[in-house]
């Protein structure tokens, strides 16, 4: 049941972040897919004891894979279907804690939090980073293969 | 005399596409891509481009002297239909489907090109993905409702002050602050459990999600002046919602 709302409520928070970027109207129902996709694997690992970076790298990984394959598929551009899915991802809550207790004057803490939230910004871009470099090496290997 | 005519087209659809992908919000390479292609394609032996945030700088060889012209960009808004549209032009042009009168006639109507969705549509899904993202982020039911309205209400004022004063950072800062104070009066008044997850939700719209992806993407293409600025443009919009929150937080 914990599983299905995420999936459901993920899904629609997604392909609403598509019509705020106004995206294509046929390309909501994408955006909300890999928006899902990449909120609940992110949640299946932070469940199962996983780190919030790993997590998120995992999950920013396999948005941007999928996006991949829908930009192909569809022939529209990627920015797309990642931004939708990329957006759950952001650690505004972490920012959040991290600035109360900017505001509070607790600096230890504001500290700690505010490096892990830097750390899965970093991640998001890792994964990807990393699906781009499987991207073009694909690429690459197909050019090979056809000469 | 004809030929120099012709040159001075290709450039003009070439820069009239550059300029709506970069204003829609495009990534840099991609416009520097879809230009160089729809030049390519156009029998152009040699294009370059050089695209920042801020303008574009195009020039095209030919048997006579280098002709280079300069696009200013000013203002940036998101609209990924526009990008994608934009998209399927370039892919009819290298396909050979247009000439260049009818691409920059198609290029100039989806220039005129509404947006797709109205504003109320727009504030409608803002306040259900603020609701949305309460829940993922462990909040309770009973703070559905006001994250949407705050939510809602934030993304409203953002969107507002941005018509009035033209400078982004202040619209949002603005538009934190108004939403501080409503999830604070719903707390206050009973009809919100936690403050924090409400103020959590509603500033999701906000978050500067395009702007960091693009950046990122930017960057890992090489375009390392785009990359900076997009993501110094990100930062700045964080550090506006954030200090946005803290001002409201330090006075409770």
């Amino acid at each position: 049941m914990y599983i299905f709302q995420h999936l459901l409520l993920s899904f629609l928070a997604a392909a609403a972040f598509g019509i705020i970027f106004n995206a294509p109207k046929t390309s909501l129902i994408q955006s909300g897919f890999v928006g899902m996709l990449g909120w609940i694997i992110y949640i299946l690992f932070t469940m199962n004891g996983a780190d919030a970076v790993n997590a998120t790298l995992i999950a920013s990984f396999v948005i941007a894979v999928a996006s991949q394959v829908f930009a192909k598929l569809y022939r529209t551009p990627i920015i797309i279907f990642i931004v939708a899915g990329i957006i759950p991802l952001v650690p505004g809550g972490m920012a959040y804690d991290a600035m109360r207790n900017f505001v509070e004057n607790d600096y230890n803490i504001a500290l700690a939090l505010a490096a892990k939230a830097f750390l899965i910004s970093g991640a998001i871009a890792m994964g990807i980073v990393f699906s781009e470099v499987i991207n073009q090496l694909i690429r690459k290997t197909a050019i090979i293969k056809k000469n | 005399m004809e030929k120099k005519q012709v040159v001075y087209d290709i450039m003009e659809v070439c820069l009239l596409a550059g300029k709506i992908m970069l204003q829609s919000g495009a990534e840099t390479y991609r416009v520097e891509d879809t230009m160089e292609r729809i030049a390519r394609a156009f029998g152009v032996r040699e294009a370059h481009c050089f695209v920042t945030p801020t303008g574009i700088i195009f020039s095209i060889e030919s048997t006579e002297p280098t002709k280079t012209k300069l696009v200013r960009i000013t203002e940036r808004t998101t609209d990924l239909h526009k990008v994608a549209l934009v998209n399927g032009v370039s892919r009819r042009i290298t396909n050979g489907e247009l000439d260049i009168e009818n691409a920059f006639r198609a290029l100039t109507e989806v220039e005129e090109s509404q947006l797709t969705y109205s504003t109320t549509i727009q504030i409608l899904a803002a306040a259900i993905a603020s609701g949305c993202f309460l829940i993922m982020f462990n909040g309770s039911w009973i703070d559905f409702l006001p994250a949407c309205i705050t939510g809602g209400i934030g993304f409203t004022s953002v969107m507002y002050f941005h018509r009035v004063v033209p400078i982004k950072f202040f619209s949002e800062f603005i538009g934190s602050i108004i939403i501080g104070i409503l999830s604070f009066l719903f707390v206050h008044m009973g009809i919100g459990v936690e403050l924090d997850k409400i103020i959590i939700g509603s500033v999701m719209p906000l978050v500067p999600g395009l702007l960091l992806t693009n950046a990122v993407r930017d960057l890992m293409a090489g375009h390392l002046v785009s990359g900076i600025s997009k993501g110094a443009e990100a930062l700045l919009t964080a550090f506006a919602i954030g200090s946005g929150i803290a001002v409201v937080l330090s006075f409770l």
